[in-house]
Formats: structure tokens, sequence, C-alpha cells
């Protein structure tokens, strides 16, 4: 179990530092001299330039310019937003409330009715109930939630004025915007939790459950639905990051706070400390929520942990 | 999902040793029969097949100009003369609707061959040739999949400035580790397989083997990947469109106009509605049909 955990650590110390030299080189990697590029139009005065020129220390190796970065992100300094005149970190942690609260109530819809239609339908294989959860399954994945929020303004805000098209940060404002980013989570982790439930149906120590009599709610419930999910963990965990990126879109659509939109202003300013700092962000959240999935593994299933 | 179940997949993993790809003319006509009773997969050819005829005649159907502005006609509702009804510059929404998706699937298309041949050759590389070189480019791989695909298209669409070509790159990019992992998993069943040993010590050379004894038996998740991914790559050209990011104005794409259609939505409804039906038609017909070969082809994925 120790030896596990470390090696799942590593692992994600590993990919972590991966993610920070791909993100570190993004900015190296647009045309022309990155000074000039972060400086945007404030790079009129070669002063200016030649202070932060001096500040990355574009000068010096790739390396030494990894590290003084590193340093500074570790310490929660993503450097100053020349277009916002701000440092971006606090730019991060003005925006980055709203989209948690989008996030986890998006997260919380996810899993609830993730859950809820792939066991029904993986229960009733075959019935109209299972073929029509599942076409509009598909039908969810397939509809772009950019679409699917402006269509849900036209008509809860537009016709039938229930929400306000420009949502608050409140409970009322979080509803469509939590709706429009569930959605075709719902839709993969509904197909995904049925196909699961249906193969662990077959599984043999099933039929001995029902051939020694057990009361089918039993079988059910103890047997199929509880060792049907947990290949549905690691898939919550991978939906973590979609809806985490998703927020972007949905955020936009919305007019909601949050780093989404952050992102998207960022890269239409092309504010690159900015946009640095949010893809930095979330994608390590999304390594560090895969790699505790990925740990927590063994606890709910000792075979893995004997492996 | 896979009501037919049955004879291809021992067929898909090395038991088509010595045949031909197509395999036999009449194993292909009752594989075609079988396909055309897979209900889910012929709904989905059906609005796919209905979707590209209407945006492939659009000149002829839709006859007003898509990006001709006209002051006196702006934000009319849908009608006789206009259809879809217009935009914020009086532009035909039925026009622009019909024109805009020869971006938007064309878009999608180029995304899936330019990702998807880069892909497959360097899974096909890491797969069959290992060593070094595949060692790292599988490490590369893990590293881009670390990433949600979306972020990673916008990352480096941030990086490359908006436009339809930049986002093409960058979602292809995206798409390029997808297919390295599956193609090299795929690869590494079969290298190791009699028939390939033979082949070589027949004196066959690497890429002939490549080309006439890998490619055949890792073409039906290739398939299944790409159909999925025309769907997943309109949405998200889309995205970036809708975003401001791809196609800029006055281009007529479903994502750029309904980014338009998102600015008046208190205004006009049409404007959002009309566009993101075909979008989303679009969507759900290729999701329909990669269902339909995932069952028909490759079983084992489900």
């Amino acid at each position: 179990m120790t030896a596990y955990l470390l090696r799942r650590l590593a692992g994600l110390i590993v990919l972590v530092f991966g993610i920070t030299v791909l993100i570190f080189l993004m900015i190296r990697l647009i045309p022309g001299d990155p000074a000039t590029a972060i400086l945007g139009q404030s790079a009129s005065d070669p002063a200016v330039v030649e202070r932060l020129r001096g500040q990355l220390g574009l000068n010096q190796p790739l390396f030494v310019q990894y590290v003084t970065w590193v340093k500074g992100v570790l310490t929660w300094d993503f450097g100053y937003s020349y277009n916002q005149q701000r440092a971006v970190s606090g730019l991060i942690a003005e925006n980055i409330g709203p989209t948690i609260q989008l996030t986890v109530a998006a997260l919380g819809l996810t899993v609830l009715f993730g859950l809820l239609f792939g066991v029904v339908t993986g229960l009733k294989r075959g019935s109209p109930l299972d073929t029509g959860i599942m076409g509009s399954a598909l039908a969810a994945m397939s509809v772009p939630s950019f679409w699917l929020g402006s269509m849900l303004l036209v008509i809860f805000a537009v016709k039938l004025p229930i929400f306000d098209v420009v949502g608050g940060t409140g409970l009322r404002g979080l509803v469509l915007p939590a709706l429009t980013l569930a959605l075709g989570g719902v839709g993969f982790l509904a197909r995904f939790v049925r196909s699961s439930v249906v193969d662990t149906a077959r599984q043999k120590y099933v039929t001995t459950a029902r051939a020694k009599g057990l009361s089918r709610r039993s079988v059910v419930l103890g047997h199929i639905v509880r060792n049907s999910l947990l290949p549905v963990l690691t898939v919550i965990g991978l939906q973590l990051g979609n809806l985490l990126a998703g927020t972007v879109i949905v955020e936009t659509v919305f007019s909601r706070p949050g780093i989404g939109r952050l992102l998207v202003d960022a890269i239409l300013k092309k504010d690159y400390l900015t946009v640095q700092a949010v893809v930095l962000l979330i994608a390590v959240v999304y390594a560090v929520v895969n790699a505790v999935v990925d740990i927590s593994y063994p606890l709910l299933d000792p075979r893995v942990a004997a492996r | 999902m896979s009501a037919i179940e049955g004879t291809e997949p021992a067929a898909a993993l090395g038991g088509g040793a010595g045949r031909a790809p197509g395999v036999s003319g009449e194993g292909r006509a009752a594989r075609l029969r079988r396909a055309l009773r897979h209900r889910s997969l012929m709904i989905g050819v059906v609005i796919v097949t209905v979707i590209v005829l209407l945006v492939l005649l659009a000149p002829v159907i839709a006859s007003q100009d898509p990006i001709k502005q006209d002051a006196a006609s702006t934000f009319l509702p849908p009608s006789g003369a206009h259809l879809f009804g217009t935009d914020s510059f009086g532009r035909d929404l039925f026009s622009r609707t019909l024109h805009g998706g020869l971006y938007t699937i064309g878009a999608s298309l180029a995304i899936v061959l330019i990702g998807g041949f880069v892909g497959t050759l360097l899974g096909v590389v890491a797969g069959y040739f290992g060593g070094a070189v595949g060692f790292a480019v599988m490490r590369v791989v893990d590293l881009m999949l670390a990433f949600p695909g979306i972020l990673l298209a916008l990352a480096v669409a941030a990086i490359m400035g908006p436009g339809l070509d930049n986002g093409v790159i960058a979602v292809a990019i995206v798409l390029v580790p997808v297919y390295v992992r599956v193609v090299e998993g795929a690869t590494v069943q079969v290298r190791n397989l009699p028939y390939v040993d033979a082949a070589a010590n027949l004196g066959a050379r690497p890429w002939q083997i490549v080309w006439r004894h890998i490619l055949p038996n890792v073409r039906a998740p290739i398939v299944v990947l790409t159909t999925t991914w025309i769907g997943i790559a309109a949405l998200w050209i889309a995205a970036l469109g809708f975003l401001g990011l791809g196609v800029q104005p006055p281009t007529p794409e479903w994502g750029a106009i309904l980014n338009d259609g998102q600015r008046y939505i208190t205004i006009g409804w049409w404007m959002t509605v009309f566009p993101g039906i075909f979008l989303a038609l679009f969507g759900v017909g290729v999701n329909l049909i990669g269902d339909g070969l995932r069952d028909e082809l490759d079983p084992a994925l489900t």
C-alpha cells in the first residue's frame, strides 16, 4: 500500500513538473520577443521592455529562466498583467470563487444524474426507458454547451423571464450555468455507468449470488451496483477536468465572473501572463484530482492494493 | 448497444493474417447489409447526409449573399423573404447558416485529417519501432493528455492568435496524442503475432510490414476514432469561433454566427436557434455514426 502510494505520488510530481515545463515554454513560443509580447501596448517604452527582460531573465539560459519562473509560481507570484495593470495573482484570487462554485454545482449534478440514469438503464437494458434515456444522453453529449446555454437563456430568461440574462453570482444565477455545464457530463457518465453495470451483471459472482438465493435488492445493490461503480470513479475524476475547462465557455455565455472568462478575455487581449497562470492552475488541479482518484482506488478495491 | 455482436472482433486482431485488408467481396457485402440494419447508424448517416447536402448546395438553395449587409433590414424575424431572419447587419441568416456549415464541417475534416495522419504515423513509429524515440513520443503524449483537451486547444490558439487556420492547427494538435495512444496500443498488440514475424523472416521491409500487416489491423479503431472526432472537432472549432478565437468576421461559421446571436440574444432568438440546430444535429448525427461503427467494427472498444 505504501509503495503504491509513493509510486503514485512520484508519478504526480513528474507529471506536474512536465506540465510546468510545457506551460513555461508556451510563452517562449510566442513569435517575437517574449517581453514585448507580454507588455503588449505598454511595450512602446524601451526602458520598460528592458526592465521586464531583466525580470524574466531573458538574457540568461532557458533553464535559469525556468527556475526563476517556478520560484515565483511557488510563492503564488504569476507576474504582472500589463493589460489589466494588476498582479495576475490578484486577478485569479478575485475570480476563482465563482468558478469553484459553478464547478462543484455542476459536478454534483453530473454525478447525481449520471449515476442515476446509468444504473437505471443498465438494469433495465433494452426497455423503452433505456432507449429513451440513452438517446437523450447521446444528444446531451453532442450538443455544444455554448449553444445549450444560449438556448436556455432564450427560453428561461428572454421568453419566460424566470432568470436574468446576465446572471449574478447568487444561487439563482447559478442554476442555468450549472445545468449547462453539467449536461454533457451527465450524458457521458450515464453511458459509461450503464455499460459498466451491464458488464458487472454478467459476472459469475452475480450468478452465484442469485443462485444462493440472495434477494434481488441485495444482488443489485451489493453486487452489481457496488462493483460497477469502481471504474466509474476514474471517469468522474476526468469529468472534473472537463468541467473546469468547460467553465471557459459557460462563464462566457452567461457573462459570469470566473477564471474561465478571465482566460478567454486574456487570450483575446494577448495578456499572456494571465493566460499562462490560468492554464497552469487548471492543468495542475486536473492532474492532482486524477492522482487522488488513482490513490483512493485501492482503498475501495483491495484487489488493486494487492497488485 | 451492441445488439449485433459476432464475427468481427477475432478477425480484427490477427485473424485476417494473410488476407487483403478489404477481406472478400462477399464478406464486405454481408457486413454492409448488417450495417444497414443498425438503426442508430442509419439515422446518423441520414442526418449527416442531409446537412452536408444542404451545405454543399448552399450557393443554389440560399441565393442571398451571406456577407452582404443591408442597413434597411436588420433584426428581421423569420419570414418568407428571410427563412431564418436577418442579423444585426441585415444579413440573411438562412444563407449564412448554410454557407457557414462549409467552414465548420470543412475545418473539422481538416482537423481529423491532419491530427489523424500525424497521430497515426507517430503511433505506428512508437508502437512498432519503439526504442528511445518511441519512449520519448509516448511520454510527450502522456503529458499532453494530462491537459483537458479544450484547454490545450485554447492555449495553442492563444500562442498562435485567432483565425480559422490557427484554430484548425490548435485542435489538430490536441487530437494527435489521442491517435498516438490508440494506434500505439493496437500496434503493440499485433507487432508480436506470428504472421508479422513470418513476414519479417521472409524479408519484408519494416515499412512494408507496417503498411500491409500492421495498418490493416489498426484500421477499425482508427475509423471509430476518426468518426467520433469529426463531431468533437466541429464542436471545438465552433467553440473557438464562438469565443472569438476562430473564424473572424464577416466570414460565416456556425460558432461565429452563434457569437453574434449571443450578443443580441434579447433582440433576436432566431440568430441563436437556427445555426445552433444545424451544429447540434451535425454533432448528434456524427456521434450516432460513431456509435454504430464502434458496434460494427470494434465491439471490444465498447
